[in-house]
């Protein structure tokens, strides 16, 4: 993926702060909005429905953030992301459950409990480069998805998942009349993910993640450990993952064995090279439009635009993945650098950023 | 004993099932460095040709007969559907590793939602000639002859590519490549030629493979390739990346431990085993059992 064309380290687009302020403040307004927006969503902004669909793609802007940490910022191709939103979804769930804790207080647990899972595995994975990176982190999201289906210890309810444990939560966020709260909260965490990942990147160890990204080698010959740096992004990542696992346990209302699968954190990678990777806004726009993709294309489906379409044709095209699949393949072909290089090229071609150079020209630089 | 028997040789037919899918990743990643994600897609291409003849296709006389047609329809689909994605998919990119890797991504989203959107996402057994279902003695064991028929095809298509490789020019060329691809283009030897046939025999492996699988599964659904792909990376990785015996070697090895921790320990806790051995030989041999270089 194309990302950064500027010299490393550089934050880019100065003005990005106040536009990023006012588009938290447009998207705190909504619940108080009663306008219908047909297909889109369902029923009026302000409905629970509607409500829920904005905050699940909410919770996964924030987590396409913390995944590009990892990946558009220090180039590490890990397939494994998926596995700490679902240890603390799942971690919080049983705590508050099983222990019986106040849903903070389990939280706080969960994210602490996984960003030590998360420097566990990543000191092992990490000894592997590249490919075999990715296929270790793959291995032990899978390891974890099957221990949620197959249940060895009766907790995790297999494969239907467990409801909200709802004894230990919070009454603000109770209720289906509460969602605007819960919804909230999902605004708070993609905003505070925005803005740490921001400083993180753009802090000493950032300007290292990127400097990897681009030549670990280099790195090396100045005397810089690579290892450490890329472990700290693994863990960064990971804590930020796993606070949107939290929130997304209230949205939803329940853990469900799909979102610690290799299929969930495949959907990551999609929601990044969507948006553009290495350009958090685009992250962030990547993860809500797949949030909303997922959720309402079977609406879509069904509201009767494919009603002249022949049988097997318009129940292939009632897939959501098929039409996301499809899509993707399309965008890496024809607009490789995601929403974030076609607008760089927008940009580029009106003149406004002499020397920003055409972003996203060839899909290239792997982290292999 | 009769019990270890059974569940060996049921690990060796799995083993078989999980050698005709990485051999194809390995042999593509050892000669393009390219992660085929749509790799578990076309083993489900392959399983549902092989349910369509099965199926549908009443011309043909016995069943026997008909699994035979529908073992060579699946290989012929797996080996055009991976040339096709090949020549008009991955080709448009090459020397971007990370652009194919997300084109196979996209790709197989794509295509298990196309076979679950036309055959629903519930499995489809698959009619089977009696034999199959049968058991043959083995060791004091009664076996179903289901597991030997894979174990069976598996080792006959494993001779059959070691033989293409080691005693055709193609297969040198596919070698050498494996070694150095550089040097193989600078003797101006045309490549991607190569490739393309790569990622056919690859997929002919891998629709043998979803042909074979829905049989061994006593049916197919559309995940059913992405759930054995995750462990045919593993295989793939053990074995090491681009060597075909040491992909063999190790598919005996994680089917065997898998199988039998799955039944003398707990279900599910031989799948996780296996990531376990996966780390073990990280950590031990980060190049994998019979891999020449790290990568």
């Amino acid at each position: 993926m194309s990302v950064a064309t500027g010299p490393v380290g550089r934050v880019r687009g100065g003005g990005a702060l106040p536009v990023a302020a006012a588009v938290v403040a447009v998207l705190a307004v909504l619940p108080l909005v009663d306008v219908a927006v047909p297909v889109v969503l369902p029923g009026a902004v302000s409905s629970p429905g509607a409500l829920q669909v904005l905050a699940v793609g909410l919770v996964f802007a924030g987590l396409a953030m913390s995944y590009d940490v990892l990946f558009g910022y220090t180039g590490l191709l890990s397939f494994g992301h998926a596995l700490f939103f679902g240890l603390a979804v799942y971690g919080t769930n049983l705590l508050v459950g099983e222990a019986g804790l106040p849903y903070a207080v389990a939280a706080a647990l969960a994210v602490a409990g996984t960003a030590i899972c998360a420097a566990l595995l990543g000191a092992v994975a990490l000894r592997a480069r590249g490919v075999a990176f990715a296929m270790v982190t793959l291995a032990f999201v899978e390891a974890f998805a099957i221990f949620l289906v197959t249940d060895p210890l009766g907790v995790t309810g297999g494969d239907e998942g467990l409801a909200l444990a709802s004894a230990g939560v919070p009454d603000a966020f109770r209720g289906v009349l509460n969602l605007r709260n819960t919804y909230w909260l999902a605004l708070a965490f993609a905003a505070v993910t925005f803005v740490l990942v921001r400083a993180a990147t753009a802090s000493t160890a950032g300007r290292v993640w990127q400097a990897i990204r681009e030549n670990e080698d280099r790195v090396e010959l100045l005397g810089i450990r690579p290892l450490p740096c890329k472990l700290l992004a693994f863990v960064v990542g990971a804590t930020l993952a796993a606070a949107g696992g939290c929130v997304h346990l209230l949205v939803v209302r329940g853990a469900n064995p799909h979102l610690a699968s290799a299929d969930f954190t495949l959907a990551l990678l999609v929601m990044v090279v969507l948006g553009g990777a290495g350009r958090l806004w685009g992250a962030a726009l990547g993860g809500l439009v797949y949030g909303l993709l997922t959720l309402r294309l079977p609406a879509l489906a069904s509201s009767g635009v494919l009603d002249g379409l022949p049988g097997p044709v318009a129940r292939v095209l009632a897939e959501p993945l098929f039409v996301l699949g499809a899509l993707f393949v399309l965008l890496v072909l024809f607009a490789p650098g995601g929403a974030a290089g076609a607008v760089d090229r927008v940009s580029a071609a009106l003149g406004r950023r002499p020397g920003g150079g055409p972003a996203g020209g060839g899909a290239g630089r792997g982290p292999a | 004993m009769s019990t270890f028997v059974l569940i060996t040789v049921t690990g060796l037919g799995l083993a078989g099932l999980y050698f005709l899918l990485a051999a194809g990743l390995s042999l593509i990643f050892g000669l393009m460095d390219v992660l085929n994600l749509a790799h578990g897609a076309f083993f489900g291409l392959g399983g549902y040709a092989a349910w369509l003849v099965l199926d549908r296709l009443d011309v043909v006389a016995g069943l026997g007969w008909r699994f035979l047609v529908a073992v060579l329809v699946a290989a012929a689909t797996g080996f055009t559907a991976g040339a096709l994605v090949e020549r008009l998919l991955v080709a448009r990119s090459y020397g971007d590793h990370l652009g194919q890797v997300l084109l196979t991504i996209g790709l197989g989203f794509a295509l298990v939602a196309l076979l679950g959107g036309s055959f629903g996402y519930d499995a489809r057994p698959l009619p089977q000639p009696a034999w199959f279902g049968a058991t043959t003695p083995l060791l004091g064991a009664r076996v179903p002859n289901s597991r030997l028929l894979v174990l069976a095809v598996a080792a006959v298509l494993f001779a059959a590519l070691l033989l293409f490789l080691r005693r055709t020019r193609h297969g040198l060329v596919i070698r050498a490549g494996v070694e150095n691809r550089a040097m193989v283009r600078a003797l101006g030897i045309d490549v991607s030629r190569s490739f393309t046939l790569v990622f056919a025999i690859g997929g002919l492996l891998a629709a043998v493979g979803g042909a074979l699988g829905a049989v061994y599964f006593n049916g197919i659904n559309p995940a059913l390739g992405t759930s054995q792909l995750i462990f045919a990376f593993i295989v793939v990785v053990i074995g090491g990346l681009g060597s075909v015996t040491g992909t063999a070697v190790a598919a005996v090895l994680v089917a065997l431990v898998q199988q039998l921790v799955n039944y003398y320990g707990a279900a599910g806790v031989g799948d996780i085993a296996v990531v376990g051995l996966l780390a073990v030989v990280l950590l031990a041999r980060p190049q994998g059992l019979l891999g020449a270089v790290a990568r």
